[in-house]
């Protein structure tokens, strides 16, 4: 048995973080500048396990059969840790105005992460069900940490209420795929689930149980009632992680179970989980359409996202865990480009209505391009990244032979569309004043302009470029996927 | 052509995305740059496409020419060696369409001019478009294919919500719709396209070789037509052409008319006939009741219009429906006059759009019964419609004449009636062409429109260059005829003459 800790020094470096950060909170009143040292340190903390985490990405290692270090685990150590930093850095106004106990907040997110990179790397049961309720708890709290906001402590009390229940209904169906598989470690249960005849009724039933509680955390129909109130009711920063960290790392438990302790028995959860693809697809685009609320509609269309990219999981290949891999890749940059351009937004005008942010492109049009670029992308539109990821993710599974569920998915897409476009109708075509823009040859009148913060400004416009990038670029990120999804597959 | 003008084929789609970021980067109130990025930028990107279209060698037994390949993305996943490519090279087909591109975006850069509700964005949007459409006239990998198809396709709501007129927020949401709808037609014949060929890679030219089952060829090529065709305005997924058009600003509609609309035409010939050539034959003759059905249905339609716009997109429709009809026929001839009428409606309807613009901008009213005697206050105006109205309706001489006349002949080598219905539509079209200017241009002039004045430069450029090309080709119709023909004929197996 491998204990070389070292193995684990991202995550230890993370979890450091964060208690530093409540010291640092603790002490802040002795502390000069004590506000901006704490997402200093978050994101020095950050900065480090992604660091560290990529450099450990050539590795294939594993620590004490529990926890592989390899491509795959890399992958999301920086995803995650890109993600942490984004955050921050483009909160940082939002976090000061709109957030109690600052330390805490900062906390939770680090150890969030923690949670998020066990459920990356985990090759055992109990070790990703720990990982999975670190992420849970400490995304509990943060969800309820909103000043003066009720809904904020009303969507705390909704999310760690079902997320009890689905946490206990994982746990029975893991002891249960135990009792089937004979051990906890994903490559016995591989082996052992080869030839399992006499078990298949406790099997199936796990399998249903696990494929609930996973589906809870990715948020797939029917378990995604807690998402839109989650969403809404959490500070935007939360938001933002819930839809890119907590996702991400859902699939990533998800791509290590099904490929792995789970893929002898593909025959049995394949249906289930393209049944579960369809409607989280068609229920997330269809009930996005009629959304007021910026939050809600990034809920449900994180929801629809999630539908397509269950479509990978009903494949499941290294072909299709790679599509699916650079997909989140592409998703999480477009997401958080969208939420931190939807915070500087909030900073300035304190609404999250979609009819609120009309006029945008008159009174900040460079917000207004990233906003629209966002939410072009997410809908798969050309030239940025939503369109080049999408395209591989779905001709992967059409090419794992489910032409049918692509051609759902491509007509989902399209209504998706229909709702972006309503939010960018809002800031390019109503004008501040709510009127219409005069014929085009009519002399122009210029609005007063705003500006973001420089931190936002920043944050933005990496991510902007990101989506750019991603769209026309593909090659780093699509070969980190695939290294990724091979990794996956020998391990 | 040698491998070397491949990078002008490179330089000539990246040129309207260049002039675009510098254009985001000037400021908006700088009007003096603007015109200046623009006017350059759209003047050397007709120059490079008439070079283009000059270079082209149809002597050649290479029918692809100035073939350039970078790999973009390759040996992950499922993409083979050379999966994914940055493939440029033009036939004799695309080098008539960038011709048309070059053509028409000097022309619709040059009357945008006018417009002053934030310009800067206006040029930005419509540079992706034409970017988008030279991107796709170039591009020999699917997959780029279909990302600048797109690209061409995306900014086209805002063009018309933002700087559109009359119900302009109804056209933009249902042009946009429908045509992002028919994309997913695309989308799943190109991955049934990809997983039957299991080569591993996006490259056209390998994926023309590669063997496709009849069955497959039958079930796939009507999604390939129907969803391409929507975007060229095929019956009955036209619906969007008139209200769109209608309402869409001057630019956008001669960019969007002339140029997206044989898009959709040319990726029909390139994905579905070069592709799955054996499901052409099989669904010819839909496509030729589609383009029959379309050219009269059109023509009837453009007779009720009251509103001009709308009868000149009403007009799109019916000349877009020859083209699919001379598709349809699987001969060379008729497939020749379609392409030439992608080339020649491209220009005159651009024309009408122009000056359907020049004096809508002035009068804010275009319903045709309001006017009369316009020839006397605006005659330059007059004779430019005219010229482009007699061109519509097949004057010989002119453009529309040689391009309707092989596609008759080749519908009667097909199927004699329908050639014959195509010669009734050519009448009708004539009908409406000249009651419209005999309302509008001739009789006792209506003194409300006092306050309209004649085109300005700037349109009386665009407006001559435009009618030069439709002189140019009703007169000297060789070079389009050589190179689209021999490139038809090499290019689609089974073909007949």
């Amino acid at each position: 048995m491998n204990l070389d800790y070292s193995l684990l020094v991202p995550e230890f470096l993370l979890a450091l973080a964060g208690v530093v950060v409540l010291l640092a909170d603790t002490f802040r009143g002795e502390l000069k500048s004590g506000r901006q040292l704490l997402p200093w340190l978050t994101v020095f903390g950050a900065a480090l396990y992604g660091a560290t985490g990529a450099a450990a990405g050539s590795m294939t290692s594993e620590f004490a059969g529990i926890f592989a270090v390899d491509a795959f685990t890399a992958f999301f150590r920086v995803l995650f840790a890109v993600t942490l930093v984004v955050v921050v850095v483009g909160s940082h106004e939002y976090v000061s105005k709109n957030i109690r106990h600052q330390g805490e907040f900062y906390t939770m997110l680090l150890f969030a992460t923690v949670g998020a990179s066990f459920m990356a790397g985990a090759r055992e049961l109990l070790t990703a069900y720990v990982g999975i309720e670190l992420l849970s708890f400490s995304l509990y709290v943060a969800v309820s940490l909103a000043k003066s906001d009720s809904r904020s402590g009303e969507a705390g009390l909704k999310y760690v209420l079902l997320g009890g229940l689905a946490s206990a209904t994982l746990l029975y169906g893991l002891s249960l795929v135990y009792g089937a598989g004979g051990s906890t470690s994903y490559v016995e249960i591989a082996k052992n689930l080869e030839h399992v005849e006499g078990l298949r009724m406790p099997l199936v039933l796990g399998l249903v149980m696990v494929i609930a509680g996973v589906g809870f955390k990715a948020s797939a129909v029917p378990f995604h009632m807690w998402t839109p109130d989650a969403y809404e009711g959490a500070p935007l920063p939360v938001t933002a992680i819930l839809s890119a960290t907590s996702k991400a790392a859902a699939f990533a438990l998800i791509l290590r179970l099904f490929s792995g302790p789970f893929l002898p028995v593909i025959g049995e959860w394949r249906t289930t989980i393209a049944i579960l693809s369809l409607s989280t697809m068609v229920v997330g685009n269809l009930i996005a359409l009629q959304q007021t609320n910026i939050k809600r509609l990034l809920a449900y269309s994180s929801i629809a996202q999630v539908g397509y990219m269950l479509m990978a999981v009903v494949t499941m290949s290294d072909v299709s865990a790679s599509a699916l891999l650079l997909h989140m890749g592409g998703y999480l940059v477009t997401n958080l480009a969208v939420f931190m351009g939807v915070i500087a937004f909030y900073n300035h005008s304190n609404t999250e209505e979609i009819s609120g942010l009309h006029g945008l492109a008159e009174t900040n049009p460079f917000l207004a391009m990233v906003l629209a670029a966002g939410l072009l992308s997410l809908s798969g539109m050309p030239l940025l990244a939503g369109f080049t990821t999408k395209f591989i993710l779905f001709q992967a599974a059409a090419s794992g032979g489910y032409l049918w569920l692509v051609t759902l998915a491509v007509i989902m897409s399209t209504i998706s569309l229909f709702y972006y476009l309503k939010v960018i109708r809002q800031m390019y075509v109503v004008l501040p004043d709510g009127s219409q823009l005069p014929y085009a040859t009519e002399p122009s009148v210029r609005q007063e302009r705003w500006s973001m913060s420089p931190s936002s400004t920043l944050v933005v416009s990496v991510l902007f470029l990101g989506i750019v990038v991603v769209g026309l670029y593909v090659a780093p990120l699509a070969v980190a996927a695939d290294n990724a999804a091979r990794a996956l597959f020998k391990a | 052509m040698s491998t070397s003008d491949g990078y002008i084929l490179l330089v000539l789609t990246a040129l309207p995305f260049i002039a675009a970021l510098l254009l985001m980067i000037t400021p908006s109130r700088e009007r003096t740059a603007i015109i200046a990025i623009t006017g350059l930028s759209s003047f050397v990107m007709f120059v490079l496409s008439v070079y283009v279209f000059q270079r082209y060698d149809w002597h050649s037994s290479e029918q692809f020419q100035g073939v350039l390949a970078w790999d973009w993305l390759q040996n992950v996943g499922f993409l083979g060696e050379h999966g994914i490519q940055i493939k440029v090279g033009i036939d004799g087909i695309a080098a008539s369409m960038v011709l048309l591109t070059g053509i028409i975006t000097m022309a619709g850069t040059w009357v945008s001019w006018k417009v002053r509700q934030r310009t800067k964005d206006f040029f930005i949007l419509l540079y992706i478009v034409v970017g988008g459409v030279y991107g796709t006239f170039v591009s020999l990998d699917l997959f780029f294919f279909f990302l600048m198809y797109e690209t061409a396709v995306m900014p086209m709501y805002m063009l018309i919500a933002i700087w559109g007129s009359t119900r302009k927020e109804y056209g933009a949401m249902k042009l946009m719709m429908m045509l992002v709808a028919a994309s997913i037609l695309i989308f799943t014949g190109i991955f049934a396209i990809f997983t039957e060929a299991n080569i591993g890679s996006f490259d056209l030219t390998r994926l023309y070789a590669a063997h496709y089952s009849r069955e497959m060829q039958i079930i796939f090529f009507p999604m390939i037509a129907l969803g391409c065709g929507t975007l060229g305005g095929m019956f009955p997924f036209h619906s969007w052409s008139p209200d769109g058009h209608a309402s869409a600003p001057t630019a956008v509609s001669m960019v969007h008319a002339g140029v997206l609309m044989k898009v959709g035409a040319f990726a029909i010939i390139r994905l579905g006939i070069q592709i799955l050539p054996e499901g052409a034959q099989f669904w010819g003759p839909a496509l030729i009741t589609v383009g029959i059905t379309a050219a009269l249905y059109g023509a009837v339609s453009a007779l009720k219009q009251t509103d001009l716009k709308l009868m000149s997109g009403f007009s799109s429709v019916s000349h877009m429906g020859y083209v699919f009809m001379g598709l349809g026929t699987m001969n060379v001839i008729g497939m020749t006059g379609s392409v030439l009428q992608m080339f020649a409606h491209g220009v005159m309807t651009a024309l009408f759009f122009l000056l359907i613009g020049a004096m809508y901008d002035q009068s804010h009213n275009r319903d045709i019964p309001n006017f009369s005697g316009l020839a006397k206050r605006m005659p330059m105006w007059a004779i430019f419609f005219v010229i482009g109205a007699l061109a519509s309706l097949g004057l010989p001489g002119l453009s529309g004449f040689v391009a309707e006349l092989h596609i008759f002949v080749g519908a009667f080598r097909a199927y004699p009636i329908v050639g014959g219905l195509a010669v009734l539509t050519a009448a009708i079209t004539a009908t409406y062409l000249l009651r419209m200017m005999s309302q509008m241009f001739f009789g006792e002039f209506n003194t409300r429109w006092d306050m309209l004045r004649d085109v300005t430069w700037a349109e009386r450029a665009g407006a001559t260059v435009l009618v030069l090309s439709i002189l140019a080709m009703g007169l000297w119709p060789s070079p389009w005829v050589q190179r689209i023909s021999t490139t038809l004929a090499q290019t689609i197996p089974g073909v007949s003459l």
